[in-house]
C-alpha cells in the first residue's frame, strides 16, 4: 500500500510536468491545427534559460525560494518571447500553405533547436544549480521530496491560472473563439495574429516552468532533453484529446502515473514504451482522445 | 456608402468574381441573389476583407478599403453574419455576444446594445448561459445576427440568414431585417430565398457565374422574367 501511494506521489509529479508541456501542444493545435513539434525543445530552452539566470544570480552558493521564483519567472518570460519568435519566423510565413508544410516546418524547427542547442550549449550535460536545498518529508512510510511537492503545487497553480485566463479574460475568450473558427473570429474584430502569438507565448511559458522544475528535481540538463519528454507530452495531449485543455491536464497525469507504475515493476525497462503503446491504442480505439470532440469542428 | 468597382476575385486558379460592381447607399437594404456558386458569398467576403480582390477597388464611406485586414474593418463599421452562421459553438450565448463587441470599450453601451439584441431575439435571453452549439439552427441564426449587431455596424452583411430554417423562423428573420433597417443600419443581404428577400429590400442585384447580370429596384428585379424563371420557380 505504501508502495502504491509512493508511486502515486511520484507519478503525479512526473504527470504534472507532462501536463504543463501537453498544454502547449494542445493550445497551439487548438488555434492553428498544427502539431508544434518544436514545443519539447522550448521546454529544453526553459531549463537552459533557468540555468543561466540561476548562475548569474549565484544561486548555487546561496539557495533561496525567492531566487527560484525569479529564475522560473525569468525563464518563462524568455521562452514566451522565443515561442512568439518561432511562430513569427517559422510558422506564420507558411500558414496559408497546406498543413503538411507547417508540420514539416515544425520538425525542422525542432531539429534546429536540438542541434543548434548542441552547438551553442555543447552536447555535454550541465549540472543545474540547486536553487532550493533538497529535503524529504515523510507521511507515514510515504516519502515526498520538497521538489516533487513543489512541482505538483506550482503546476496546479499554473493550471488554475491558465483556466482563469482562458475562461475569464477577454484574450482567453478570443483564444477560444479563434480556435473554433479563425475567420469568423476576424469578423469580430479580433486580431487573430495577436491571439496566435499570445497562444504560443502562453504555451512556451508553461513549458519553461516545466523545464526549470524538472531541472530542480533531476539537475542534469542537455540540449536533447526535450526530445523524449516532448514526445511523451504530445502523447499525453493526444490521449486527453488534442485541442482540449482539461484533456491535456488529464492526459499528462495519466501518462505520468502509468510510467511511474511501470517503472516500479520488473518491467521497468519498458517505461518509455508505455507512452507510445498508449498512443497506438488511442489512435486505434478513440482517435479523438478522452475529452476531444468526436466530430471535426471545421468543415 | 459601399461601392465595389470592377472587382476580380480568385480562389487559387478559379476566377470567382469577374468585374463585379455594385453600390449600397446609406440606409438601404440591398439583396444579392444568384444560384449556388454564382459568387454571392465571395462578394461579401471581399467586402469584409476575408478575401482580397486581385483587381478593382472596394470603397467604404469614400475610403479605399481594398486589402485592409478583416479585423480592422470591424472598427470602421462593417460587420457580417457569415454563411453557415459561424457561432462559436464552444462559447456561451453571452460570450458570443461579448465577442461581437470585442473592439468596444464602453461597458454601459455594450450592456445596452446587448439588451437591445436580446429584445430583438427574446429566445436568446432564455438561453444566455447555454453553449451556442446546443442551440437550434434558427436560434444560431438569431445569435449570429445579434452578435453582428454588437459592434454597432454602419453596414451589416448577412450571408444566407434564412438557409435551412423553418418558414416561421424565416419570417422572424426577415421581420428583424426590417427592424434593423428602421434603426438606420444599412444592410447587404445574400439570399437563396429570392422572393422573400426582394420583398424586404430596396434594390437587388443578380449574380451569375461571377458577374452581375441584372440590377435595379427590388420590385423590378423580382418582376424580371429571367429572375422569375430561374429563381422564383415560374
Amino acid at each position: 500500500m505504501e508502495l502504491f501511494f509512493q508511486q502515486v506521489i511520484n507519478g503525479l509529479s512526473l504527470g504534472a510536468i507532462y501536463a504543463l508541456i501537453a498544454l502547449g501542444y494542445t493550445m497551439v493545435y487548438g488555434v492553428l491545427r498544427l502539431i508544434n513539434f518544436a514545443h519539447g525543445d522550448v521546454y529544453m530552452l526553459g531549463a537552459f534559460a533557468g540555468y543561466f539566470i540561476a548562475n548569474a544570480m549565484n544561486l548555487d552558493a546561496n539557495p533561496s525560494i525567492l531566487g527560484a521564483i525569479v529564475v522560473t519567472m525569468g525563464s518563462m518570460a524568455i521562452c514566451a518571447a522565443i515561442g512568439v519568435i518561432i511562430e513569427r519566423l517559422a510558422y506564420r510565413p507558411v500558414r496559408q500553405h497546406s498543413r503538411l508544410t507547417s508540420l514539416i516546418t515544425a520538425i525542422g524547427v525542432s531539429l534546429l533547436l536540438e542541434y543548434g542547442g548542441q552547438v551553442v550549449f555543447t552536447a555535454n550535460p550541465r549540472f543545474f544549480p540547486q536553487m532550493i536545498r533538497s529535503e524529504t518529508y515523510a507521511i507515514g512510510k510515504v516519502q515526498i521530496t520538497n521538489q516533487s511537492l513543489l512541482i505538483i503545487v506550482v503546476s496546479i497553480i499554473l493550471m488554475f491560472g491558465l483556466e482563469f485566463i482562458v475562461h475569464r479574460t477577454k484574450i482567453g475568450k478570443a483564444m477560444r473563439a479563434t480556435s473554433h473558427n479563425l475567420s469568423v473570429a476576424k469578423l469580430m474584430g479580433i486580431n487573430t495574429n495577436f491571439v496566435i502569438a499570445f497562444t504560443f507565448a502562453l504555451g512556451s511559458a508553461l513549458a519553461a516552468a516545466a523545464g526549470v522544475m524538472v531541472a530542480l528535481a533531476i539537475p542534469k540538463i542537455d540540449p536533447l532533453m526535450g526530445l523524449m519528454t516532448g514526445l511523451k507530452a504530445f502523447v499525453a495531449a493526444v490521449l486527453g484529446g488534442i485541442g482540449s485543455i482539461p484533456g491535456a491536464m488529464l492526459g499528462g497525469m495519466i501518462i505520468g502515473l502509468m510510467e511511474t507504475w511501470i517503472g516500479a515493476t520488473s518491467y521497468s525497462t519498458y517505461r518509455d514504451a508505455v507512452a507510445f503503446g498508449v498512443l497506438i491504442l488511442v489512435l486505434l480505439i478513440r482517435p479523438s482522445g478522452i475529452m476531444g470532440s468526436t466530430a471535426a469542428e471545421k468543415v | 456608402m459601399l461601392t465595389l468597382e470592377n472587382i476580380d476575385v480568385y480562389y487559387g486558379a478559379i476566377h470567382a468574381l469577374r468585374g463585379v460592381s455594385l453600390t449600397v447607399n446609406q440606409g438601404e437594404v440591398v439583396t444579392l441573389i444568384g444560384a449556388n456558386g454564382a459568387g454571392k458569398s465571395t462578394t461579401l467576403r471581399a467586402v469584409t476583407g476575408l478575401l482580397t480582390p486581385r483587381k478593382g477597388r472596394v470603397l467604404f464611406e469614400g475610403d479605399d478599403i481594398t486589402g485592409i485586414a478583416a479585423h480592422k474593418l470591424v472598427a470602421r463599421g462593417i460587420s457580417m453574419s457569415p454563411e453557415g452562421r459561424g457561432v462559436f459553438a464552444n462559447l456561451t450565448v453571452l460570450e458570443n455576444l461579448e465577442m461581437g463587441a470585442y473592439l468596444r470599450k464602453n461597458k454601459a453601451d455594450i450592456a445596452s446594445d446587448m439588451e437591445r439584441g436580446l429584445t430583438l431575439f427574446p429566445r436568446l435571453k432564455e438561453r444566455i448561459k447555454q453553449k451556442a452549439g446546443t442551440l437550434s439552427g434558427g436560434e444560431q441564426q438569431m445569435l449570429a445576427m445579434a452578435r453582428a449587431l454588437m459592434s454597432r455596424p454602419k453596414l451589416l452583411l448577412l450571408d444566407e440568414p434564412s438557409l435551412g430554417l423553418a418558414p416561421l423562423v424565416c419570417q422572424t428573420i426577415f421581420a428583424t431585417i426590417d427592424d434593423i433597417k428602421a434603426t438606420g443600419t444599412t444592410v447587404l443581404l445574400v439570399e437563396q430565398n429570392a422572393n422573400a428577400a426582394l420583398k424586404h429590400s430596396d434594390r437587388g442585384y443578380v449574380l451569375e457565374t461571377g458577374a452581375v447580370i441584372l440590377e435595379g429596384a427590388a420590385a423590378d428585379v423580382a418582376a424580371d422574367p429571367r429572375v422569375r424563371e430561374a429563381y422564383l420557380g415560374e
